[in-house]
């Protein structure tokens, strides 16, 4: 490689993580620089392993519910509502028309403060720490919320197959929409910080871009996918519980005036905007909540019983604040789930931080790589080694591997 | 000139000044950190964080990279330490005379505040890390950023005293002793006012403070320069990191607000003298807190382009602007 002056220019590869400051997750980076432009990016997530899928496998769905809550730290009833749903499918619960819309409420409560987060974590990759503080100051006030209808801040605990353990009682009302009218008055100051402040605006604008077309190849989801143009959302594409219900449009950034260029901006966009859709969300739900039961079967001896006789398989599937979160449980007629596989939304997303990484300058790495929210605690949970050495699986590898284990399970 | 009665005295002073010196640094990193953290509604740390930092840094071992170079990464910190502290024996304190005031000026001051910088490039470069390396790149490109609006602000206040005749324009004592606003018309006003827009931004940069903190930049390179630095070095960094804040708010003082307070209370001796060094350090405190502190809360962090083209295109405008109208002040001098 030469330039102008014909001098040689080597690139050299600057290894980021699994251990390193912008990275609150283990996953590692290695990139091939040039000065400071990225050349090539590569990425080797599945640097954890904590066996929850195996650990499932070993106990019966309504203790597998409580596992789900602990896939993830931020995504409190995402997994645990995909996976209820997959057994409700199989087992054929009608779940009660009021629990549908307190799962509802409560995904979307999960939804702004898992978007809130985010923003504090943006801000603070920027290198804005007054926003990160403000940004997480006032996700507090969700969690409180939360904690006020689930009785926990993080592990809700609080789906159950075939409905929900608890309530949304009239008396909590008042504290709900006092939140919500206080987020109301915080998202336009939220707004206008992130959107109209020019060291976030030349920082964000024209960076990490994926587009359209990439958007669609490589599957991304969630907010990363309408970022870039993509109308996906399984809210609205596969309406479930109460959302069959509710009026929802996927929000593009184009909402917020201005064309749609698929760059970290447009993120920060998107998912602001989603604060304020889930806010609305919550108050219709509050609002149109019919009366009646929120659980299928208060029973467990019952409800175990009748999963225990289930045969079939299902997938639930939950648009959860970073996309699509998708849970896959086959059922044999035994206690615990023949087969139990999870998607996680980050798992989607991961792949879009080759493009979309490559020719960025090294500064904007950290918010590029925060932009597509990546949840590795969700993604990773299996690793794969063998003796001393580590083998990276190519897709043929993973195919035949597929194939054993298809027919180990069919027995043939 | 140099007696050795003479000799002893400037070198007690220097050393006591020293001493005092990292002691008021090490307190203005505390201010800075503690009211950043009210900005950003928290409580922060107590304001002598950095002196409780310091202690347990000193007691830890220098941690040398398999593949650094020993000399040059043990000698970064120290050098850095010394050139500041140099500085600082040149600054008018108070109504204090620069201790080293007579064996050099402004210029030279210019070059001193380029060493730590210097010294801090070579201890990363000398580091053998990806980080650091990258850090020292930037380092240097901001350096030579920051040079020219800092020069032409320089360049400005000498030529402003040398066209009024006043002997020795260069050296940093005769320009506090004569407040450069009292030396020119309006025009020269808008000039000086631009000139310390353009200081105040320089500031900042000269100490690696976000928004130009991109070669120490925590979430990027996971500390830059000082990514493999521990122990005792990292103690010296950070003192000649108090140091340096000290310094640049002490020129800033001699250049535009030179003033003392003992003639207003009618103090002499020692009063007075103990009065204005406070002052000193209270206009130092109010001018870190307006061009550090409150730039450093209020913005993110800047790309390494973006800090070339702020210091050379807007900066660097700007400080000719300063420039220009302080000359056109003195040509237009009579028509007012």
């Amino acid at each position: 490689m030469t330039d102008d002056t014909g001098m040689k220019k080597a690139p050299y590869v600057v290894p980021i993580g699994p251990v390193h400051p912008a990275l609150k997750e283990p996953v590692q980076f290695l990139f091939e620089m040039e000065g400071e432009v990225v050349k090539k990016a590569d990425f080797a997530p599945g640097q954890t392993h904590r066996g929850i899928e195996w650990m499932g496998m070993r106990r019966n769905p309504v203790q597998i519910v409580h596992l789900t809550d602990r896939i993830c730290g931020i995504c409190g009833v995402t997994h645990s509502l995909s996976f209820a749903r997959a057994v409700e499918q199989i087992v054929d619960i009608e779940v009660p028309a009021r629990a549908d819309y307190i799962r509802v409420i409560i995904a979307e409560f999960e939804r702004i403060q898992s978007h809130l987060l985010w923003a504090g974590v943006a801000a603070h990759e920027l290198g804005f720490d007054t926003l990160f503080y403000l940004a997480w100051r006032v996700r507090e006030e969700s969690l409180d919320v939360i904690e006020h209808i689930t009785g926990n801040r993080i592990n809700y605990g609080l789906v159950q197959i075939g409905g929900v353990r608890r309530d949304i009682t009239p008396e909590q009302h008042p504290t709900i929409h006092a939140c919500l009218d206080n987020y109301r008055g915080l998202l336009g100051k939220m707004l206008r910080l992130f959107l109209h402040d020019t060291t976030i605006s030349i920082r964000c604008k024209e960076t990490g871009i994926l587009s359209f077309e990439e958007a669609l190849h490589l599957c991304t989801v969630g907010p990363t996918a309408r970022a870039s143009g993509v109308v996906k959302d399984v809210r609205v594409d596969y309406p479930y519980s109460a959302y069959g219900d509710l009026e929802i449009s996927p929000i593009l950034p184009s909402a917020y005036g201005g064309e749609i260029n698929g760059d970290v901006y447009d993120r920060i966009v998107v998912r602001l905007l989603e604060i304020e859709q889930s806010i609305g969300i919550i108050e219709t739900c509050l609002k149109e909540m019919p009366a009646g039961e929120i659980l299928w079967e208060k029973k467990l001896p019952k409800l175990l019983s009748a999963c225990k006789k289930a045969h079939g398989e299902a997938v639930g599937r939950h648009e959860a604040p970073r996309g699509e979160c998708l849970h896959y449980v086959a059922m044999d007629g035994h206690e615990a789930p023949a087969m139990w596989k999870i998607k996680a939304s980050s798992y989607s997303n991961l792949h879009s931080w080759i493009p979309i990484l490559e020719g960025e300058q090294l500064a904007d790495i950290p918010v590029v790589v925060a932009s597509i929210d990546p949840c590795l605690s969700c993604t990773d949970r299996v690793a794969v080694i063998r003796g001393d050495t580590r083998s990276l699986m190519t897709k043929e590898d993973l195919h035949r591997l597929s194939v054993e284990k298809t027919r180990r399970i069919q027995g043939c | 000139m140099l007696t050795p009665e003479n000799m002893v005295l400037t070198v007690g002073a220097a050393f006591v000044l020293s001493v005092i010196g990292i002691l008021i640094g090490l307190l203005l990193l505390g201010i800075d950190r503690r009211i950043s953290a009210r900005m950003q509604a928290r409580i922060g740390p107590p304001l002598l964080q950095p002196v409780i930092d310091l202690r347990k840094l000193l007691s830890k071992e220098n941690i040398v990279p398999e593949n650094a170079i020993p000399g040059i990464f043990n000698a970064a910190p120290i050098v850095a330490l010394a050139s500041s502290l140099v500085i600082l024996l040149y600054l008018p304190i108070g109504s204090m005379v620069p201790i080293l005031g007579g064996y050099g000026d402004l210029i030279l001051v210019m070059y001193l505040l380029a060493v730590p910088a210097l010294a801090m490039v070579a201890g990363g470069f000398a580091s053998g890390s990806p980080y650091a390396t990258v850090g020292a790149q930037r380092e240097m490109v901001s350096m030579i950023a920051y040079e020219l609006p800092l020069a032409s602000a320089v360049i400005a206040i000498a030529w402003l005293l040398y066209s009024k005749g006043i002997a020795n324009p260069f050296s940093l004592a005769v320009i506090a002793e004569n407040p450069v606003w009292t030396l020119v018309g309006p025009l020269g006003m808008l000039g000086l006012l631009l000139l310390l827009l353009t200081l105040a931004w320089v500031t900042p940069a000269e100490l690696s403070k976000i928004p130009f903190d991109s070669p120490e930049a925590e979430t990027e390179l996971a500390g830059g320069l000082l990514v493999e630095y521990s122990g005792k070095n990292l103690g010296l960094f950070t003192v000649a990191q108090g140091v340096k804040t000290l310094v640049m708010g002490g020129l800033a003082i001699a250049i535009f607000f030179p003033w003392n307070i003992s003639p207003v209370l009618g103090l002499t001796s020692y009063a007075a003298f103990t009065a204005d060094f406070i002052f000193f350090f209270l206009k130092v405190i109010v001018l870190m807190i307006l061009s550090v502190t409150i730039i450093r809360t209020g913005i993110a962090r800047f790309r390494i382009n973006h800090v070339v083209t702020l210091f050379w295109v807007y900066l660097g405008l700007i400080g000719l602007a300063g420039l220009s109208l302080i000359i056109l002040d003195s040509v237009f001098a009579g028509w007012f």
